[in-house]
């Protein structure tokens, strides 16, 4: 096998794990852009997850399961936008109940809402179809960037999804009003914007974008249902929102980063290759790689007068009578 | 100025309106009213309800009751959605804008109409025009965080210009700039005016009341008080007496005034805001000496806050020098100017007074208790800190139902009189308090005064910062009064005069009086 291939190979394995980060990423910036801390996503993606994969076995449609997945998905970062907003709840508490909730809940229903035949368990499970991979023609053959063209639909989505959700924060009105509820709720208040409308929309959006990254779990990249299946997927995200400097554009380097190195371990493995690097230590380097960024971001958020800082109301809640 | 012609029926009107906050009237059935064409100077002191009152008009915050009235119709002003549709427009007393944010994003943020991806090039482009039309100098492309504070609150009055507000309300919109800024702001304003624009202006600066406005009306502790045409006010203290009030006086015991050796001495203090701009002390010198209340007067904002801090270690100052008790306690932290023998009587009792949650014994025990009298080897002994704290209930009769009761539950005399005790009983020879009487009731108020002079007849050097130049006539032996972060003057207290002082608080100077 020449390098080529490997390369092709390990981008390809990397697409398919971003996929999910990616859109759970995308939504978790837009929450936290408006001031909202959602810690819930890994408990909201696991119950995205399981939502989808339940709606595929038992329709066969994939397209009705993404649907529940983000139904579901809203309906969790629902009782986080009340928990927090309505009832201004100290987000962390909030979002980490969100989690437990969420994974507790998907692994009792996983359990239940199989077919009689195997205990009800889901567990094991096939669906009758997935998104699997289309690839297009001639592109898919070019070396390296071909893997960019032999994606399943919910990763082609992502090339408009990321670009788009760029441009709506920064280039339209209502991304305006988003950046500025997070920065500054009462200067958004004084001009007539109601902050907690605007939370609760786009922490309900962001709630909806981790159920779908939980979906392309279960539809697409395992495809299947496991207890816990997520494994820690969505404290990357709580991460990789951190490693992208709250940019939505910037969401594509975090998770190629990020999906990269979890990949790589199974490309060296599919490679024939000895593991160079214990398992363990690529198991952790998202982390690690965090810890290192957010050093990096404070020092330069010095020198550049805070370019990559977190939005200043990240965490608070906001009545226009507070003193 | 022009004349103005009041007979037809007002743009603005408010009718009894009252607001409530937790524990505060800020607002008693005001009435207000503002013609076309009008500059109505809205004065008061700090906490007078002022601001309140105009965040009621633009819809920021609700009325409990009254009604609001705009070119003659009754109007239901539920956000400042409502208020910018009916041509009304605020400058807000702290700058309303995103630091992060561009000056031309700042300035269209949040319209109606708007279309999905705002044109920048047209909306540049007339940011460029109403710069040039009036004078404000703003570069569109900048972020705000970059900008100064006098171009920051050019951005303000664009967000006013570009919605075309013809009502404007301007809360202390010179409070925070340079006098050379403030002149240009003003010229602008004139512009502005000069349009048939009418105007609420809140400042504390009497030559803009006089300059500018028809109006004068004034609100003390949430009431309208007065209302009068500015052309008929003759002297400039008589607006600065009907802000303030008149107190009742006490007859306080007091010992003949010998002053002894000097115990404070402060030399060209000089403190800079945090995000630049004018000093917030700017070249204060005074002496305090044994047996001496120094009362310091003044507007509350005009720098008595940061000389309290900068005394007590509370704030880092950038030139100067502080000596107490002989010691240079230049820049020190609060610890050392504590062990230095000063004590403190904050303004901010609730916060920086007492720890809420925690008993009256623990509060009054909270300054000694790593001394010998209430511990040993690093622990507090339980019965001395009771016998300690039952002992200044007592001697300071505060009422409580006992020591172990959270302090949060006493009423705000009593909280006083709590800091009082552990402050009074720690006291080194320096004392500094700051409005110790603010919001007591009549016995409250008489018994931290008395306390006071009963520490100067002790012997401390006493630096009383109070709004209320009755107090300072009756407490302290000299006085001297702030403005714009300036000592204008220090005068003796027995031959003050409140029209005098008054003029200085209002920044006339010495030789103009
Ligand atoms: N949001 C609020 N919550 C509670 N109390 C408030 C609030 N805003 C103002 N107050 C209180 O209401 C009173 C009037 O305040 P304000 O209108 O800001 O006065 P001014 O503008 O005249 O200085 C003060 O006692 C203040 O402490
Ligand atoms: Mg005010």
């Amino acid at each position: 096998m020449n390098m080529l291939d490997f390369i092709t190979k390990l981008l390809a394995a990397t697409l398919a794990m971003g996929t999910s980060l990616a859109y759970a990423t995308v939504g978790e910036v837009y929450t936290q852009k408006t001031g909202i801390l959602n810690l819930g996503m890994e408990g909201i993606m696991l119950m995205g997850a399981l939502a989808g994969f339940s709606t595929a076995f038992n329709t066969g449609n994939l397209y009705l399961a993404l649907m529940m997945a983000m139904l579901v998905g809203g309906f969790f970062s629902l009782i986080h936008a009340f928990l927090c907003i309505t009832m201004r709840a100290n987000q962390v508490p909030a979002g980490l109940a969100i989690t437990m909730f969420g994974t507790g809940l998907a692994n009792f229903l996983g359990e239940r809402l199989g077919p009689a035949s195997n205990g009800y368990n889901l567990t094991g499970m096939n669906i009758p179809d997935k998104f699997s991979n289309i690839a297009i023609p001639f592109l898919s053959d070019i070396p390296i960037i071909g893997a960019l063209f032999d994606v399943s639909l919910l990763t082609y989505a992502l090339y408009i999804l990321i670009p788009f959700a760029w441009f709506f924060m920064y280039k339209t009105k209502h991304g305006m009003v988003v950046r500025a509820v997070g920065e500054n709720p009462r200067t958004a208040a004084s001009m007539g914007i109601s902050v907690t409308r605007i939370r609760y929309v786009y922490t309900v959006i962001g709630g909806m974008l981790a159920g779908l990254g939980g979906a392309c779990l279960s539809l697409s990249f395992t495809p299947s249902w496991n207890e816990g299946m997520t494994s820690g997927k969505g404290w990357i995200v709580i991460a990789l929102v951190i490693f992208s400097t709250w940019n939505p554009g910037r969401v594509v380097i975090g998770t190629l980063v990020f999906g990269g190195i979890t990949s790589l371990q199974f490309s060296l493995q599919a490679a024939g290759l000895k593991m160079v690097i214990p398992s363990q230590f690529l198991g952790f380097s998202p982390y690690l790689i965090t810890l290192v960024a957010l050093a990096a971001m404070t020092i330069i958020n010095q020198k550049k007068r805070g370019s990559f800082a977190s939005p200043s109301a990240l965490g608070t809640s906001f009545a226009i009578d507070d003193k | 100025m022009s004349e103005l012609t009041t007979d037809e029926t007002p743009v603005v009107r408010m009718v009894n309106i009252t607001k409530h906050f937790p524990g505060v009237l800020a607002n008693d059935q005001v009435d207000l009213a503002l013609h076309r064409g009008e500059v109505l100077a809205l004065l008061g002191e700090n906490g007078a309800g002022k601001s309140t009152l105009m965040n009621m008009l633009v819809g920021l915050y609700q009325a409990d009751s009254g009604e609001i009235f705009v070119k003659g119709e009754l109007v239901d002003i539920n956000s400042p959605q409502d208020s910018m549709a009916l041509g009304i427009g605020m400058i807000h007393q702290e700058f309303m804008l995103v630091g992060n944010m561009s000056v031309a994003e700042n300035i269209v943020l949040g319209m109606k109409g708007l279309p999905f991806v705002p044109p920048m090039a047209e909306i540049r482009e007339k940011i460029t025009e109403l710069s040039k039309r009036y004078g404000l100098q703003v570069y569109p492309d900048k972020i705000i965080q970059d900008l100064s504070v006098g171009e920051q609150q050019r951005v303000e009055i664009l967000k006013l210009l570009y919605r075309g507000a013809d009502i404007l309300i301007l809360d202390e919109p010179t409070a925070v700039l340079t006098p050379g800024e403030a002149r240009d702001l003003n010229e602008i304003l004139k512009k502005m005016l000069a349009e048939g624009k009418s105007a609420i202006f809140i400042t504390h600066k009497m030559d803009e009341v006089m300059e500018f406005s028809h109006t004068v009306q004034v609100l003390r502790r949430g009431k309208s008080v007065s209302v009068c045409p500015t052309k008929t006010i003759e002297r400039v203290q008589d607006l600065a007496n009907m802000m303030v009030g008149r107190d009742i006086l006490f007859s306080l015991e007091r010992g003949s005034y010998n002053p002894g050796a000097t115990k404070i001495e402060v030399k060209d203090l000089l403190a800079l805001p945090v995000g630049g701009g004018k000093p917030v002390l700017d070249n204060i010198s005074f002496t305090v000496r044994e047996g001496e209340i120094f009362g310091v007067a003044g507007v509350a904002g005009n720098g008595q806050q940061q000389l309290s801090e900068a005394l007590t270690g509370l704030l880092k100052v950038n030139g100067g020098t502080i000596s107490l008790n002989g010691k240079d306690m230049t820049n020190k932290t609060p610890l050392q100017v504590i062990k230095a023998g000063v004590s403190h009587i904050p303004a901010d009792r609730g916060r920086m007074g007492v720890v809420g949650d925690m008993s009256v014994g623990d509060n009054l025990s909270m300054k000694k208790y790593r001394t010998s009298e209430l511990s040993a080897h690093n622990i507090i002994k339980r019965g001395l800190v009771r016998k300690f704290a039952d002992r200044l209930i007592d001697l300071f009769t505060i009422k409580t139902p006992n020591q172990d009761t959270s302090v949060k539950f006493l009423s705000g005399g009593n909280i006083q009189k709590t800091i009082l005790a552990r402050e009074i009983d720690s006291c080194g020879g320096i004392l500094v308090a700051v409005y110790p009487s603010r919001g007591l009731d009549v016995g409250a108020t008489e018994a931290v005064r008395q306390n006071i002079i009963k520490q100067r007849d002790k012997g401390c050097a006493v630096v009383l910062v109070s709004e209320e130049l009755e107090e300072l006539l009756m407490v302290a032996d000299k006085i001297a009064v702030m403005f714009e972060g300036r000592i204008m003057d220090i005068v003796d207290a027995k031959d003050a005069k409140t029209e005098e002082l008054g003029m200085l608080m209002a920044g006339v100077e010495r030789r103009d009086i």
